[in-house]
């Protein structure tokens, strides 16, 4: 019979009506951000920057730029490299993350921007000294101390270098002993995985 | 007097609104009955099988995520699974589980999204789009909360994911898994009974089980013809072989079939994602390797490297890779649109020899000549809806 399909069709239209709306106002509304968030707003701690340029070298686009020269002192002595040039190039960023991953001494941040509109294409770079005056609210994403510590960078306040890094953990302290781990080329086995009852963590 | 006609050739794309991204049909009416189709493609052409030769395994990952980008977690999922072959590793069982409930919400999602402009293209403006959409977004949300982000997720490394689950993603499944049925059941009850969507997509665009075994058609649209034939039922990869579900077919391989055959999967997807959240347990989400840890004061006064004192240790694999030299691996996944699958060589160096993607996408789109001859015009648009290509994928 034709026509029922359309009364029911409107009863559809009918609930939705009264429904609330799903949609948000974009610029006055705003969803709630994940800590995870993987945005622009890059935390970067100088502190603990020892221009590696590890980041530099695993971004699959190359377009962290960083110019280093020898501090003062000598290794032995505390001292490493200073940073002149630190600079990321949002233009052709494509929010990955290996960035942050790369980096060994937690120095490197994700944040949770993403609204960064320009009008020229050199606005989109973030230099260095910007980098420094950001206010560091950094995402949680693959930095798994500050979950542990139930951060959240849109409620939380901004962290200090001395707050980010890992150093409570044990495996960390061991590498600052002089440990370092050497991979076996050995199969792998996976013998350490069933979780005895009490499904999740 | 006889009025003489003659076929007119007409292109439609690149850049048109119902063709799914840059596709290019070259078809030849006779009046309004389609004579002949070829579809041109290209125009998105990004040479993703070039760019991994120049990356590191870890780094090829952000490639694959840009194949399919409507369901960018089943492409880490085969991109993954084929290195693991290579370097010999297995995910720990709680990755796998991770990846298996992130793979099945994708699925949910993608078919979501095919569905959706399924029916744009029968002419159903927007409505049941943002109906498709809304469900689709509470999933993306999911997703944001794992890895921070919505499409392009990166969520899964060679050896599991890259962390776990934060705290607060499992009660917003249960939220999900809890609104779902009610959400799928209101799209049913709106779509599938009405009589506009029967009578333009049944026995519209058929496609018989022989041709389309002939044409190595996959996924969704072999499924429609009445072949049962699933890769996660054929050869179970990561921990489907744990699961329960169906794998549900059609019976005559039109239209119609391939959209409701869709619609189920969504149904099977979720019953996956709740087994896999009431089964998951406790432990490491990444695979980890022996490993030595070195005295590095004795490294660096150049003498003999020995062990700690703390002896053999375990350690997550590390960030860049050697996979064997002359190691081959073909990682297969049924990803939402078909059997996926990356074909890798290494020659022992940190970026594999060679990467071939094979991608449902463009082989499903070798029927659309024998789908579309005899048609008309609008059923273009729907039957190419109803194969559910992503230009992304076709090109590369």
């Amino acid at each position: 019979m034709y026509g029922f399909g359309l009364a029911k069709g409107l009863m559809v239209t009918l609930k939705n009506f009264i429904r609330p709306p799903f949609t948000i106002q974009y610029p006055e509304e705003r969803i709630p951000q994940h800590p995870r968030f993987r945005g622009e707003e890059f935390a970067w701690y100088e502190e603990r920057c020892t221009g590696c340029a590890s980041c530099a070298k695993y971004c699959p686009l190359g377009i962290i730029k960083i110019v280093t020269s020898e501090g003062g002192r000598s290794p032995q002595e505390g001292g490493h490299y200073d940073i002149d040039v630190f600079d990321i190039d949002i233009g052709r960023c494509m929010f990955c993350g290996l960035c942050v991953e790369a980096c060994p001494y937690d120095a490197l941040f994700m944040g949770s921007g993403f609204e960064r509109g320009r009008y020229e294409r050199q606005d989109l770079v973030i230099t260095v000294d910007e980098l420094r005056e950001a206010v560091k609210k950094p995402s949680t994403w693959f930095r798994p101390q500050l979950e542990d510590s139930g951060y959240d960078p849109h409620k939380d306040s901004a962290l200090d270098w001395r707050a980010v890094g890992r150093e409570k953990w044990e495996w960390h302290q061991r590498e600052k002993a002089g440990a370092r781990i050497k991979f076996r080329p050995a199969r792998v086995g996976d013998k350490t995985q069933e979780g005895d009852g009490e499904a999740r963590s | 007097m006889a009025i003489r006609t003659e076929p007119v050739t007409i292109n439609i794309g690149p850049q048109h609104p119902s063709t799914h991204g840059v596709l290019r049909l070259r078809v030849t009416f006779d009046g309004e009955v389609i004579v002949d189709v070829e579809p041109v493609f290209g125009y998105l052409h990004r040479g993703s099988e070039k760019l991994a030769e120049e990356r590191n395994y870890v780094q090829v990952l952000t490639l694959t995520d840009r194949l399919d980008y409507v369901a960018s977690m089943t492409n880490n999922q085969a991109y993954c699974i084929a290195v693991e072959k290579m370097l010999g590793v297995e995910a720990p069982l709680r990755g796998q589980y991770l990846r298996v409930l992130a793979a099945e919400l994708q699925r949910a999602a993608s078919h979501l999204v095919a569905t959706g402009f399924l029916l744009q293209d029968l002419g159903a403006l927007a409505t049941p789009l943002m109906y498709c959409f809304r469900f689709r977004e509470k999933i993306l949300d999911l997703f944001e909360m794992l890895c921070g982000a919505r499409i392009t997720v990166s969520y899964m490394r060679p050896g599991g994911v890259f962390s776990d689950a934060p705290p607060d993603f499992w009660p917003a499944l249960d939220d999900l898994m809890q609104e779902a049925p009610h959400l799928i059941q209101e799209l049913e009850q709106l779509l599938m009974k009405n009589e506009i969507v029967l009578v333009r997509t049944k026995n519209v665009g058929v496609l018989s089980a022989e041709s389309a075994i002939a044409s190595s058609v996959s996924g969704p649209v072999l499924r429609a013809s009445g072949v049962a034939w699933d890769w996660r039922k054929m050869d179970p990869y990561d921990i489907y072989d744990r699961l329960e579900f169906d794998v549900p077919v059609g019976e005559r391989g039109d239209n119609y079939d391939r959209f409701r055959v869709r619609i189920e999967e969504v149904k099977q997807s979720l019953r996956i994602v709740e087994q896999c959240r009431d089964e998951i347990h406790p432990g490491p989400v990444r695979a980890d390797v022996d490993a030595e840890a070195i005295d590095l004061v004795l490294e660096r006064r150049g003498e003999a490297e020995k062990p700690l004192a703390e002896g053999p240790v375990r350690a997550e694999l590390p960030f860049v890779l050697r996979p064997p030299a002359g190691a081959e691996a073909y990682g297969r996944v049924e990803a939402p649109k078909g059997e996926l699958a990356f074909y890798l060589v290494s020659d022992g160096s940190i970026a594999p020899y060679r990467c071939k993607i094979r991608s449902p996408s463009l082989i499903n789109l070798t029927v659309l000549r024998e789908l579309l001859v005899g048609w008309k015009l609008a059923d273009m648009i729907v039957t190419l809806g109803s194969i559910d290509i992503n230009m992304g994928e076709v090109d590369r």
